[in-house]
Order: C-alpha cells, then structure tokens, then sequence
C-alpha cells in the first residue's frame, strides 16, 4: 500500500507545509473535463442558436458528449474531498464569498439542462421506439416519453423552441461553469502564476477549442466505426472553428505569460527560473508549440492549399488531438506548476503523482475514459446520427 | 403609538420567559447536552466580544533553539512529521559576497538529520568554516489576518473569524477541499490526512480563552513570542506594539495581518 501522504521534493527555500502538494491531478481532470463540456456544448449551440447547418451531422453528437462529461464532473472533485460525505454542505450553507460556493449550483442547473435539451431532441426518437418496442427496452423508452407521444408538426415546432431557448441559456451556462473555474485560480491572490484577471478567459477559449477538437476526434471517429462517409463539410466546419478560436486562446495565454513576465512582481525571478527549467517541455513545447502552434499552422496550411480529401480528415484529425493534448497541458501546468512554485518565491518543489490511490493516474485516465464509455452506450440508446435521425 | 409597542413587547417578553421555562423543564434531558457543548467549545464563559488578542515577534531575541515548535507541535497535536507544522522557525543567513540569504526552517532535511527525528528539531551548524555576515532567526505562525483569504475562499463557511479576531475551523464542517490551504499567502495551513480537514494555529485556543498563554509563547526562553490583549493598554502586547516600530508581513495582500514583528530584513516574507 502507498503512503497516505505523498512530500514533494524542493529545490530552494519553500515554506514547511508546502511541502505536500495539495491539488493533484484529479483537480487537473477536473477543469478539463469541464472544459470539454463547455466546448462540445459550443459546437450544439453553433448550430440550434447560430444556425451553422454545415455542423448539423454533429450537434446531437455534440449534445449527448456535453451530456456524458457533465455527469463526471462532479466525480474529480468527491474523489479529492478529505470529506466527500459533506460535498452537500455546499449546497445547503453555501459561503458566498468563495468562488467555489457556486460549483454546486452552476453544475445542478447545467446538468438538468443538459437532460432537458437532449430529452427535447430525441423525443421523436424515444417515441417512435416506445411504439415499436417491446419488453425492457420498450418500457425504458415508453417511461423517458414521460406520457408524451405527439409527434405533430406543431408539437416538433414547440420542441424545436424549447432546444432553441435551453440552447441558448446553455451558453452562458456552460461559459460561466467554465469561467468560473478559472476564476477560482485567477482570484488567488496567494500564486503568482495563478493571480491572473485573463484567467477566467484563458480557462474559457482553452475550454472551446477542446472541446470542438473532442467532437472532431469523436465524429471522425463514430463515422469509421459506422463505417459511413464523413462529411467533408462538416469537418471543414470544426476545424474553422478550431482555427478561429486556438488564435484567441493563444493570444490571451501569451498575454497572460507576458504580463507576468513584463510586470515582474516579486516572485518573477524563480517564475523564470521554473518555465525555463523544469516546465519547458510541458508548457513551452507542449502546450504552445506541439499543441497550439503546429495545430493552427497546419490548419492555415490545409485551409490555404484547400486540401480535401483523406488529407484533410487526417489533418484535421490530427490537429484535434494536438489540441486535446495542449490543452490538457494547460490544466496541468496552472493547477500543478502553480503548486510547485513555492509562495516565499524563492523555491521550487516537484509534484510527485500516485500511481495508485484515489487521485493516482489509473484513477484519473479512468474519470477521463468513462465518459467516453458512457457516451459510447448513450449513443446506442439515443443515436445522434443525423443521417438515421431527422 | 410607541407606549403600545413597548407594552406588547414587554407582554411577549414574559410570554417567551415562561415557555422558555417550561421548555427547560420539558427538555430537561437536552440541558446536560448543551452545557456539554459550551464545555467543549472552548471555555465555558468565555466572552469573546471581549478580547482583541495579537501576537508580537521579536526577532531580535529569537536563538533557534526551537522549542516553540516542539511545543506547539505536542500542545496541538499536530503530527510528528517534517511536513506540517502550526509554527516554525525560519533561519536567514548572509555569507560574506553573498547578495541574497540562505534560507532554511528546522523541516529542512539538512536539519532532520542532524536532530535525528521528524519530531524534535534543531538547526544543523551547516555553515561551519563559512564566514557569515549577518544572520537571525524568524518564527511565524499564523497571522489571524483582519480580512482573511483563507476565511473568504471557504465554500461551506466552515473557517471563520471570531469576534476577538482568531480565525477558526469547525473541523466537523470542512469538507476538505484545500482551497483555504492555497490561498494562504503565508503557507500556514496545512491538511490533516487522517482527520479529512485542514489544520492551522489559532494561537492556542483552547489556552487563550482560559487565560493562559499560547504554549509557544510560554516556552520561549527568550522572550521572542509576545502575546495578549490589546483591549488591555498595559498588556505585553499593547506595549510591544506601542513601543516598538513594528512590521507585518506581506502588506501588501491587504489581509493585514495580526502578528507584528520587530527586527526582521528585507528578505523576509
């Protein structure tokens, strides 16, 4: 068995207690999940609010992916709590000053509004199997009716109404769960390298472009496993917005590192020491230039020669997993390299991961998989093909 | 008018003082419980509203001799380990042609070496033959901040200031998510592995309150840990504070702290 505690080694002069690193990589699951969330929810909204039709092969994907990460959210978080059967004191004595008395709210709505949306946009769906089916499966279908099974074209037009408003206070739903993540870091005023007011904006468009480039790996993905064409199209779609959106995300990290830099408050000695030392790789070739930079050259390359074709799925299907590995980086770098950079300034430790354990590695590669096996069954159920669909 | 509201308000008055004893009679059984309670938390009598208590450092008198770790570490039960600590004490060394300090505390692995114990602690003599230009000792602890971030990020609202300024915890209402243990500027608080919560000083509480001093105060054989009342002009610590041209540390957070120092550097934070 491992240690119950698990001491960081430290280079320097760093206070006594720091010298276990509290926040270990479930809370680095945490926020990009989260971030996943709010960007698949992104590419639903582009399409129910926006009116983007090139991205509709997508958007129930896209919808049920949101949906499937969602309910892991939470997990991270009670995996990590010295007392998870508390976790509900923060939703019955919130304490408003703190940024994270709001999780719990934020998570509870965006939660049923995601089951409301996809209940809206499967209903034709689940009444048509309700009427077909028989046995277990029929009853399951004909109880998620919920005693509805009006499929006329004014009742679709009242869905299509209820998806468009529930998508709609969607946004600022997801946005804000996601922006306020990165509040909880920015607002501290205790890190050097997490007091950021960019923060909440650097959470929210690394949030965007994981997960569109999530949708891109899962719809390239779902299309060879269906065995099925993909939609040049609609792929074209997802890395426009990959593209667009890796440029705003790359600007305000590269803001937010300048500011640091430029400012050079106390502290800025051991920040430069630290990126130019032990977070090189993971933060200068990692996240910026393997995961953000090659990306969108690629991209602008592909978009420039107008590249088509299995070039252009394995391109932009590349690019997308460059991006869910940047941006995984990113989570990593804020939530553990803001730890390892001590408070007196003057030191640096280094964060030692579990392997086993309830916040080791296996534990996090399992909350990182298991929406993805979630949606993989959910698809089954309700399928978000809109080939079959519609 | 006004007469009327007073009237009533003496009436519902006598009202609740009779349900109040007939409740006492009926709930007879609750009683002990509740005096328990009081007992427990953590003076029975004890008025907090009463007190503004502070904490001074002389730094100047600090030897290192690190007895106030020790103590505090057995008085509050904090585990017996080099990486949590209520108190400690910080050693700042300048070598001759040497700009900045070298800095270690007594959990410096150097240091448990030397002590041969993760529970008591001495400061190794690891400059020998090194010619030392300046150097002193630092203890801290925590500062019970007048506007504490530790007390604003707390979800739940189980870490508070009391009303004679010491912030606390209800260890039965933390959930033990460590935000309070990243917003400490200060790095005082730490985690309590086996309790599930987080733990810091609180200048000794459960001592204070019945008059007695902080245990680390009360081993210092130097005099270097000043504490009391500063609703009381005459106590040790109005006087230090009166008498001294005292600091805090990292002003600028605005958490304005509650432990004031003398004789610390530049390099200290």
């Amino acid at each position: 068995m491992e240690p119950l505690i698990h001491y960081a080694p430290y280079t320097g002069w760093v206070y006594p207690n720091e010298t276990v690193i509290e926040w270990s990589v479930a809370i680095v699951v945490y926020p990009y999940i989260t971030g996943l969330v709010a960007g698949a929810f992104t590419v639903s909204s582009l399409y129910q609010v926006f009116g983007f039709q090139r991205l509709k092969p997508v958007a129930h994907l896209a919808l049920l992916t949101s949906l499937c990460f969602m309910l892991f959210v939470p997990l991270p978080l009670l995996l990590h709590l010295g007392h998870p059967e508390r976790a509900f004191n923060n939703l019955l004595t919130p304490h408003w000053t703190s940024a994270m008395a709001m999780f719990g709210y934020f998570a509870t709505f965006y939660i049923v509004l995601l089951m409301v949306e996809t209940w809206f946009a499967f209903r034709p769906h689940i009444v048509e199997q309700a009427q077909k089916r028989n046995g277990l499966l029929g009853t399951a279908y004909r109880l998620l009716t919920l005693g509805s099974y009006d499929l006329s074209e004014e009742a679709l037009r009242y869905d299509r109404k209820w998806i468009f408003w529930l998508a709609i206070a969607g946004i600022p739903g997801a946005h804000g769960l996601h922006g306020y993540v990165g509040f909880v870091f920015g607002s501290l005023k205790a890190r050097e390298w997490w007091s950021s007011d960019l923060m909440p904006v650097v959470f929210l468009f690394s949030a965007i472009i994981s997960g569109v480039a999530l949708l891109i790996v899962l719809y390239v993905a779902s299309c060879k496993l269906r065995r099925i064409a993909i939609d040049l199209d609609c792929l074209k779609g997802l890395a426009y917005t990959v593209w667009g959106f890796i440029m705003v995300a790359l600007v305000l990290e590269g803001l937010e590192f300048a500011n640091i830099v430029y400012k050079g408050r106390e502290g800025v000695d051991m920040i430069m020491q630290y990126v130019s030392g032990p977070l090189l790789i993971p933060y200068f070739v990692l996240q910026f230039a393997i995961g953000a930079i090659l990306p969108l050259l690629l991209l602008s390359y592909m978009i420039w020669r107008g590249t088509s074709g299995k070039a252009l799925i394995a391109g932009v299907t590349l690019s997308a997993c460059l991006v869910l590995l940047s941006v995984f980086m990113m989570r990593w770098n804020v939530v553990i390299g803001g730890q390892e950079i001590s408070k007196t300034g003057r030191g640096l430790l280094s964060y030692q991961m579990q392997l086993f354990g309830k916040e080791g590695l296996l534990v996090a590669a399992l909350l990182l998989l298991a929406p993805l096996a979630t949606l993989f069954g959910l698809t089954r159920f309700f399928p978000p093909w809109a080939d079959k669909a519609a | 008018m006004k007469r009327e509201t007073i009237s009533s308000l003496i009436a519902r008055r006598a009202f609740l003082r009779k349900i109040g004893v007939a409740g006492a009679a009926v709930a007879a059984g609750v009683v002990p419980k509740v005096a328990a309670k009081n007992e427990s938390f953590p003076t029975p009598d004890y008025d907090w509203t009463k007190h503004r208590w502070a904490f001074g450092v002389d730094a100047t008198k600090c030897i290192g001799c690190l007895r106030c770790v020790e103590a505090c570490k057995r008085e509050n039960d904090v585990p017996l380990t080099a990486h949590h600590f209520n108190t400690w004490v910080e050693r700042y060394v300048y070598l001759e042609g040497e700009d900045r300090p070298r800095i270690d505390s007594q959990q410096d692995p150097v240091n448990i070496a030397a002590s041969d114990s993760e529970g008591e602690y001495r400061f190794a003599d690891r400059y020998q033959g090194a010619k030392v230009e300046k150097a002193f000792f630092v203890p801290k602890l925590c500062n019970q901040c007048e506007h504490p971030p530790c007390v604003q990020v707390c979800p739940v609202g189980a870490t508070y200031k009391a009303k004679d300024g010491v912030v606390l915890i209800d260890p039965k209402y933390c959930i033990g998510c460590r935000y309070c243990v990243q917003a400490c500027p200060y790095g005082v608080r730490w985690f309590n592995e086996e309790k599930g919560v987080s733990q810091k000083c609180y200048w000794c509480y459960h001592r204070i309150t019945k008059g007695l001093q902080p245990a680390c105060v009360e081993v210092c054989p130097v005099g270097a840990r000043i504490f009391g009342d500063r609703n009381d002009k005459q106590s040790p610590i109005s006087l230090f504070i009166r008498n001294n041209r005292v600091q805090a540390l990292k002003p600028e957070t605005g958490n304005e702290p509650n432990v004031y120092y003398v004789g610390i550097d530049k390099s200290v934070s």
